[in-house]
């Protein structure tokens, strides 16, 4: 056969070659690993070094958090003993002030009844199996807002008035965070669409407005809501210190998510519009049913860095004295009773903890979500 | 240039024709400076097949693309199953819907599945329930012989099963008028003959076509008048017969030598 093609131009194929197996391919565990782990001296070794750190952090934090841990005492005495870790008793006393802040006790029930709504409404509308998603959207975004604002404002149904400065802790962080979530894309979305619009009045708007946005920290746009705007307002008219805040989260958030989605909007083909165009859709269906869910995907990663960001920046809202979760430990940190060398590393363990398991939840959940939206593969 | 009796006859007739399907008179478009479209004028009667070629760059695609306001002309008229286009968006909107267009690299929404491609304009443009809508999408798929794909991602099918998709998703809307813009330019050679062959069906069962094209033998089955451009004029229209054996023009003699070899 190989002569036959060596020595001459013509050849035929008398018999077809088989799939085989390709080579040096090996399944399981053990095989794995010795292919990803220890391929080389230099592999094995920095397996071995990569172990060794992970090891030691994990101890580190396992020492502190458990074995060296102090889990029973009625004040910071017993935290005060050589080598004590974790101090659990003071978070004992002042988790629920970390949760709810200075809600007033017995009115505490409002804030929970939205967090149980708030898991209510979310976790079926977050698994895609779970039917009735329309109704679900609509109980997500109009009903449980209005319910949590009459619920946690009060001064209706017979219900005690509470003044938002009394808010705090986990409930302001998830206020913050989710307010600036859902108000901040629907408007990232129009300012993306405005600055490619063909209208210069929009264009121009769009782009002043996202660039002022984006040149501020929100640090400064927090003060400047707190100690500006009321220098602006007619005397008398005053807006409410969160609802400010919230304002500026979403406005800020908004301008970054608004540069994202552009991003995404400029790499769907001209022929999608065109598709589009051709079988007679309007300009808003073309966005909201071709170009949008396909540019939205695209970015994903980047809106859901947008999103964790905005989560952690909520501890900003600090400064305008809110006292959101990490503002009530620091606040209860100053507690004479509970004092300690280790309160203070307990309760910014307990902060970063909670911070990081928000933070990587969605992170985790918006990987899934553009794996299950991945359609066939790219041309 | 060179009309046939068709061409006079639908001259003859005038604006005023219900006859004609498209009625292109004296159209001229620029971009920026460059005049792509010089003194178009065409008459197409209903049922007509016009095949457009020509060289690349000699605006076919521009010249199709203002039939459907995808691009706009700046002088002459130009009217379309008896509605004029202008800037009224209205009539732009009643256009589209008549007309269907096919395109080189297919423009299917990625992210919706064969059957919601198919879909989505009856649901939305022409307001159709979605069990009907359904319903004739699966017609359609079926004419183009790909029902079973209906649940598929246009990702998961090869070039010449989207292009079917493609054409089945247009004829969803029940277009007056179809065009084409070279519907087998993006394919592998062995998928031509299935897209060509859903294009003569259709012409077969009287639809207004107008293809871009450079597949001779496909002009030679089913166009009613071949139309060669250049330099975004109309150089030479002739029956298809007389087009190939007896060009006229220079231009087309080149051209055509260069392609049938
Ligand atoms: N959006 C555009 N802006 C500027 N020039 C264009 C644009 N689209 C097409 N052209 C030019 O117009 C000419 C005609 O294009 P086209 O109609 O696509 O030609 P064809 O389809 O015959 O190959 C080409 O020279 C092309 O470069
Ligand atoms: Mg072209």
């Amino acid at each position: 056969m190989t002569d036959a093609t060596q020595h001459s131009g013509a050849y035929v194929r008398e018999t077809l070659a088989e799939a085989r197996e390709a080579p040096g391919r090996f399944f399981g565990p053990i095989a794995w690993m010795r292919q990803h782990l220890f391929g080389s001296v230099i592999d094995t070794l920095l397996t071995f070094l990569g172990v060794a750190i992970i090891a030691w952090l994990a101890w580190q934090v396992i020492d502190f958090a458990f074995l060296r841990a102090v889990w029973t005492g009625e004040n910071g005495e017993v935290c005060r003993k050589e080598g004590a870790g974790a101090c659990w008793p003071y978070v004992e006393a002042y988790w629920k002030q970390f949760v709810y802040g200075r809600y007033p006790i017995e009115e505490r029930w409002r804030p929970t009844l939205v967090f149980a709504l708030f898991a209510a409404t979310l976790v079926p509308l977050a698994i895609p199996s779970v039917p009735y998603k329309r109704l679900n959207v609509f109980l997500f975004l109009v009903a449980f807002p209005v319910v949590s604002f009459f619920l946690l404002t009060g001064g209706v149904f017979g219900l005690v008035e509470v003044e938002t400065t009394v808010w705090g802790g986990l409930l302001v962080t998830l206020i913050v965070a989710l307010t600036g979530i859902v108000c901040s894309l629907p408007f990232g979305i129009l300012l993306a669409l405005g600055r490619r619009s063909k209208l210069p009045i929009i264009r121009i708007l769009c782009i002043v407005f996202i660039e002022f946005w984006r040149g501020v920290p929100l640090i400064t746009v927090l003060f400047m809501a707190s100690n500006m705007l009321p220098l602006f307002m007619p005397a008398g008219m005053e807006v409410d210190k969160l609802l400010r805040a919230l304002i500026g989260v979403a406005l800020f958030t908004g301008a970054y998510l608004a540069e994202t989605i552009r991003g995404g909007l400029q790499a769907i083909p001209k022929g999608q519009y065109e598709g589009a165009m051709a079988l007679g859709l309007g300009y808003w269906q073309m966005m909201g049913l071709i170009v949008m869910p396909q540019a939205l995907k695209m970015v994903i990663p980047g809106i859901v860095n947008s999103f964790i960001s905005l989560f952690k920046d909520t501890t900003l809202v600090l400064i305008v004295s809110l006292f959101d979760l990490l503002g009530m430990i620091q606040a209860s940190l100053a507690d004479p009773i509970w004092i300690s060398p280790v309160t203070g590393k307990t309760g910014y363990f307990v902060a970063a903890v909670t911070f990081w398991v928000f933070c990587f939840g969605m992170s985790r959940y918006s990987q899934w979500m553009e794996r299950r939206l991945a359609t066939g593969h790219k041309r | 240039m060179i009309k046939t009796d068709d061409t006079i006859v639908a001259q003859a007739n005038g604006a005023l024709s219900t006859d004609l399907a498209v009625e292109m008179r004296g159209v001229n478009k620029w971009y920026g400076d460059f005049h792509v479209l010089k003194e178009i004028d065409l008459q197409v009667r209903k049922g007509e097949k016009i095949v457009i070629c020509g060289p690349s760059g000699s605006g076919k695609s521009t010249m199709i693309r203002c039939i459907n306001r995808l691009e706009e002309h700046q002088a002459g008229r130009i009217i379309v199953d008896g509605i004029e286009l202008t800037e009224d968006l209205k009539r732009i909107d009643e256009i589209r819907r008549d007309v269907g267009m096919v395109f080189q690299h297919f423009n299917l929404f990625p992210h919706l599945t064969i059957l919601e491609n198919c879909t989505l304009a009856l649901i939305w443009v022409k307001k159709m329930p979605k069990k009907e809508a359904e319903e004739v999408a699966m017609h359609y798929l079926t004419r183009v012989r790909i029902p079973e794909q209906a649940k598929k991602y246009p990702g998961q099918l090869s070039g010449g099963q989207q292009q079917r998709v493609a054409i089945a998703r247009s004829l969803c809307m029940s277009p007056k008028i179809m065009l084409f813009d070279e519907p087998t330019s993006a394919l592998d050679p062995e998928m031509v003959k299935e897209v060509l062959d859903t294009m003569v069906g259709l012409a077969n069962e009287g639809m207004t076509m107008l293809c871009v094209t450079h597949e001779m033998g496909f002009a030679r089955q089913v166009a009613d008048r071949v139309i060669f451009m250049d330099a975004g004029q109309i150089i030479e229209a002739n029956e298809p017969n007389a087009f190939f054996a007896d060009p006229r023009h220079e231009r087309t003699k080149l051209f055509l030598s260069q392609i049938l070899h």
